[in-house]
């Protein structure tokens, strides 16, 4: 009973992480209906920023840990929805490349990388030339836009197929992890202790607070999503360009706005999943994201693909059948009988677990 | 024509000139490593010891009357990549005789295609049994697992006083399922019995399943014959879980990096290793001050530092003996080596083109691995 026990409490802890990375996927598929392949390396890079961040705070503070946990959340909204600026807006409706503010953000990001490069610490050099040079090209960019000057390499016609954007979002995902490679090393690195961490014993069941932690921190941020997808003007606009985009921009939806807000909310959600998961294996690099991204791409098809509760939920259960295959004398097949697992519950309920065909996508 | 072609054109030949030219002064030693990835913190550790011999030897005078060349070409950790690395190695930069890799896997990847092409190859550190297996031109210097295994089982009963351990085994790599078979059998013929085996794989970072299942199955130690990054996680983990029982793994945990991931958790394991820098024979101690001077005190000479060492030396010494650069001369001198004198100990070629040496188990004690005893074979 006590091993029961204790092997439900891993397997939950693995499955909030799980489940807080397929509310990535599932909430742009439910906008976009696309998969954001790009979703588990900007898991990745929250955990990086963790890693820096976390170096600033003492070790084993609460509000250290939130500092770094939000520091990451905000830093991962702004990659994901640069990303979807720079990569997935073009593919999408009609764009036009400017030389001008090209060669802006490209002289501008440079210019910052090469100036900055004798200035900060050596720990956190890198990191802080990323932050400065994407700055800096952001700022010359929007300036160069400002002078209104023009010159225009190509027009894009923009509705490309989705698999065209699918195809997109896996070279940013393998752009992400291989520029990781370059700029971190591929030699993982140990993450800072940023929570308070105690063992405490109940019976024979041993709970660690960074165990609690995950499952605590990924049920508030599901109550927080849902508030805001059912609850907000924002959420609603989300919901009504899930059910039809071009209805929506008829009713002055700005589906531009909607679209950036949900990468930016997936993407603070992968942040947090990147900090969660490095709290409790705290050994990271650039690849780490490749697994617990395909495990919870699936557990967003396990709940229904486009349902938050579903995505969830398919994460709770993918986390906690692993463990207990992973407990059991078969523990070399885990990956093998949690996938054959989603194969039957996909023939028996195609849609997912809670995914309907229609209505309420998001 | 454009300009870039017509560039190229002049520039092929010319390079092919210089190349050639080099050639001549040269012996070139090819080197395939982890040097960045997972285990690139052995891969490194080896990469240094062999850059230092190299170095030394050509300060000596070299070999023949040349100087050594080394080329290296990084494998990154990653399956696929060791024979994109070897196959470089020989058709386009030439090399005489290669050395590598650390890990089992990826030197049986490597070694059939220098077999194929009949280039010698020496694995500094791979223990599975079946790298040298591959053919007649693959040799190692250091012990194998059919040896080391044992060695763990003797450590297990006699030192630590256990007789029932619990495995933890990555079904996804040569080494550790081959070791974790060997200990098994010296164990089990020795009196002890292995309670429980878990499995996990490479690149895995949650062990808490398999550790709950352990804990619960009531064992007096765990070994863990696998690589030091999933190692120091669980060595972490298990104590998180309130599992108190030592711990042991094998040659594969000795990186400073176990001692970096683990931390507090770490003190107290005990590991496998090929040689100990605390062993006080001038030999060895001439080879750690030698690798602290060059590489600085940040940089521990570990095992995989004296055998990167070691397997150019040996590399060095059958060159000499054959006379030449031709390749199947310097193979049958590298099968001819017979109590050379190396960092690690005497090595002897046996017929199988392995190394007899003995063991030393060391532990970790204040973030430092410390010497605890030899074994001998």
């Amino acid at each position: 009973m006590t091993e029961f026990l204790q092997q439900l409490l891993n397997g939950l802890s693995l499955g909030a992480v799980y489940a807080l990375i397929a509310l990535g996927y599932t909430m742009v598929y439910g906008v976009l209906r696309f998969i954001n392949f790009a979703h588990s390396d900007v898991f990745m890079v929250g955990a990086f920023i963790g890693y820096y961040a976390g170096r600033l705070v003492p070790e084993g503070t609460i509000w250290g840990g939130i500092a770094v946990l939000l520091t990451a959340m905000v830093g991962c909204s702004l990659l994901g929805m640069r990303i979807e600026k720079t990569a997935y807006r073009p593919l999408r409706e009609p764009i036009e490349f400017n030389l001008v503010t090209i060669l802006a953000a490209l002289i501008g990001g440079g210019a910052a990388f090469y100036l900055t490069r004798d200035v900060f610490p050596s720990d956190y050099a890198i990191a802080l030339r990323i932050i400065s040079c994407w700055a800096a090209a952001e700022a010359a960019s929007w300036l160069a836009r400002r002078t209104g000057l023009k010159i225009v390499l190509q027009r894009t016609r923009g509705g490309a197929p989705t698999l065209n954007v699918l195809i997109t979002a896996i070279g940013v995902s393998l752009l992400l992890e291989y520029s990781g490679q370059l700029i971190f090393g591929a030699a993982p690195r140990t993450f800072p202790a940023i929570f308070p961490s105690l063992n405490f014993h109940v019976g024979g069941l041993t709970i660690s607070t960074n165990q609690l932690c995950v499952i605590g921190v990924a049920a508030f941020l599901l109550v927080v999503l849902q508030f805001i997808v059912f609850r907000t003007r924002i959420g609603t606009a989300m919901r009504a360009v899930s059910m039809n985009p071009k209805a929506a921009a008829l009713m002055g939806v700005n589906n531009d706005v909607v679209i950036a807000f949900t990468f930016a909310l997936g993407s603070a959600l992968a942040g947090a999943g990147g900090i969660l998961y490095a709290v409790n294996y705290p050994s990271i690099d650039p690849l780490m994201g490749v697994m617990p991204g395909l495990k919870a791409f699936v557990a967003a098809i396990l709940g229904g693909i486009g349902n938050i509760p579903g995505a969830a939920l398919g994460g709770l259960l993918l986390g906690t059948v692993e463990t207990f295959v992973a407990g059991s004398e078969w523990s070399t097949y885990k990956d093998a009988i949690a996938f054959a697992i989603l194969i039957v519950i996909l023939l028996f309920r195609p849609a997912g677990l809670l995914g309907r065909f229609t209505i309420e996508k998001v | 024509m454009t300009l870039a072609s017509r560039l190229t054109r002049l520039a092929f030949p010319l390079v092919a000139l210089v190349s050639a030219a080099l050639a001549q002064d040269t012996i070139k030693i090819g080197e395939y490593a982890s040097l960045t990835g997972k285990e690139a913190s052995l891969g490194q550790s080896s990469h240094q010891g062999t850059i230092l011999a190299v170095e030394r030897i050509n300060a000596a005078g070299g070999v023949l009357g040349r100087k050594l060349e080394l080329i290296t070409e990084d494998t990154q950790s990653k399956p696929g990549e060791s024979g994109t690395a070897v196959r470089k190695l020989i058709s386009r930069d030439k090399v005489v005789a290669i050395l590598g890799e650390v890990a089992s896997s990826r030197s049986l990847e490597g070694a059939p295609i220098a077999q194929r092409s009949k280039v010698p190859m020496i694995s500094p550190a791979s223990t599975n049994p079946k790298v040298t297996e591959i053919g007649d031109y693959i040799f190692r210097v250091c012990f194998i697992d059919p040896f080391q295994g044992p060695v763990m089982a003797k450590f297990a009963l006699n030192t630590l006083k256990v007789k029932r351990v619990g495995l933890m085994v990555s079904s996804s790599s040569a080494y550790s399922v081959g070791l974790a078979k060997y200990f098994k059998e010296a164990f089990t013929a020795a009196g002890g019995t292995i309670v429980i085996e878990q499995k996990y794989q490479e690149g895995d970072r949650d062990f808490k399943a398999q550790l709950t299942a352990i804990r619960a199955a009531g064992v007096e130690a765990i070994f863990n014959p696998g690589y030091y990054n999933e190692g120091a996680l669980m060595v972490k983990q298990a104590r998180d879980l309130g599992i108190t029982v030592p711990m042991f793994g094998a040659d594969s945990w000795e990186a400073e990096a176990l001692i970096q991931l683990g931390g507090k958790a770490i003190e107290g394991v005990f590991l496998c290793s090929h040689y100990s820098p605390q062993d006080p024979s001038p030999r060895v101690q001439e080879f750690v001050d030698a690798y602290r001077q060059r590489w600085g005190e940040g940089f521990a000479p570990d095992s995989n530092a004296s055998l990167g060492y070691d397997s150019v030396l040996v590399l060095a010494d059958a060159i000499r003996r054959a006379g030449s650069t031709d390749r199947a001369a310097i193979r049958d001198a590298l099968a001819a080596t017979k109590d050379f004198e190396a960092v690690t100990g005497t090595i002897t070629i046996d017929p199988k083109r392995d190394a007899s040496k003995s063991a030393v188990i060391i532990t970790v004690k204040d973030g430092r691995f410390q010497y605890v005893e030899t074994i001998n074979p």
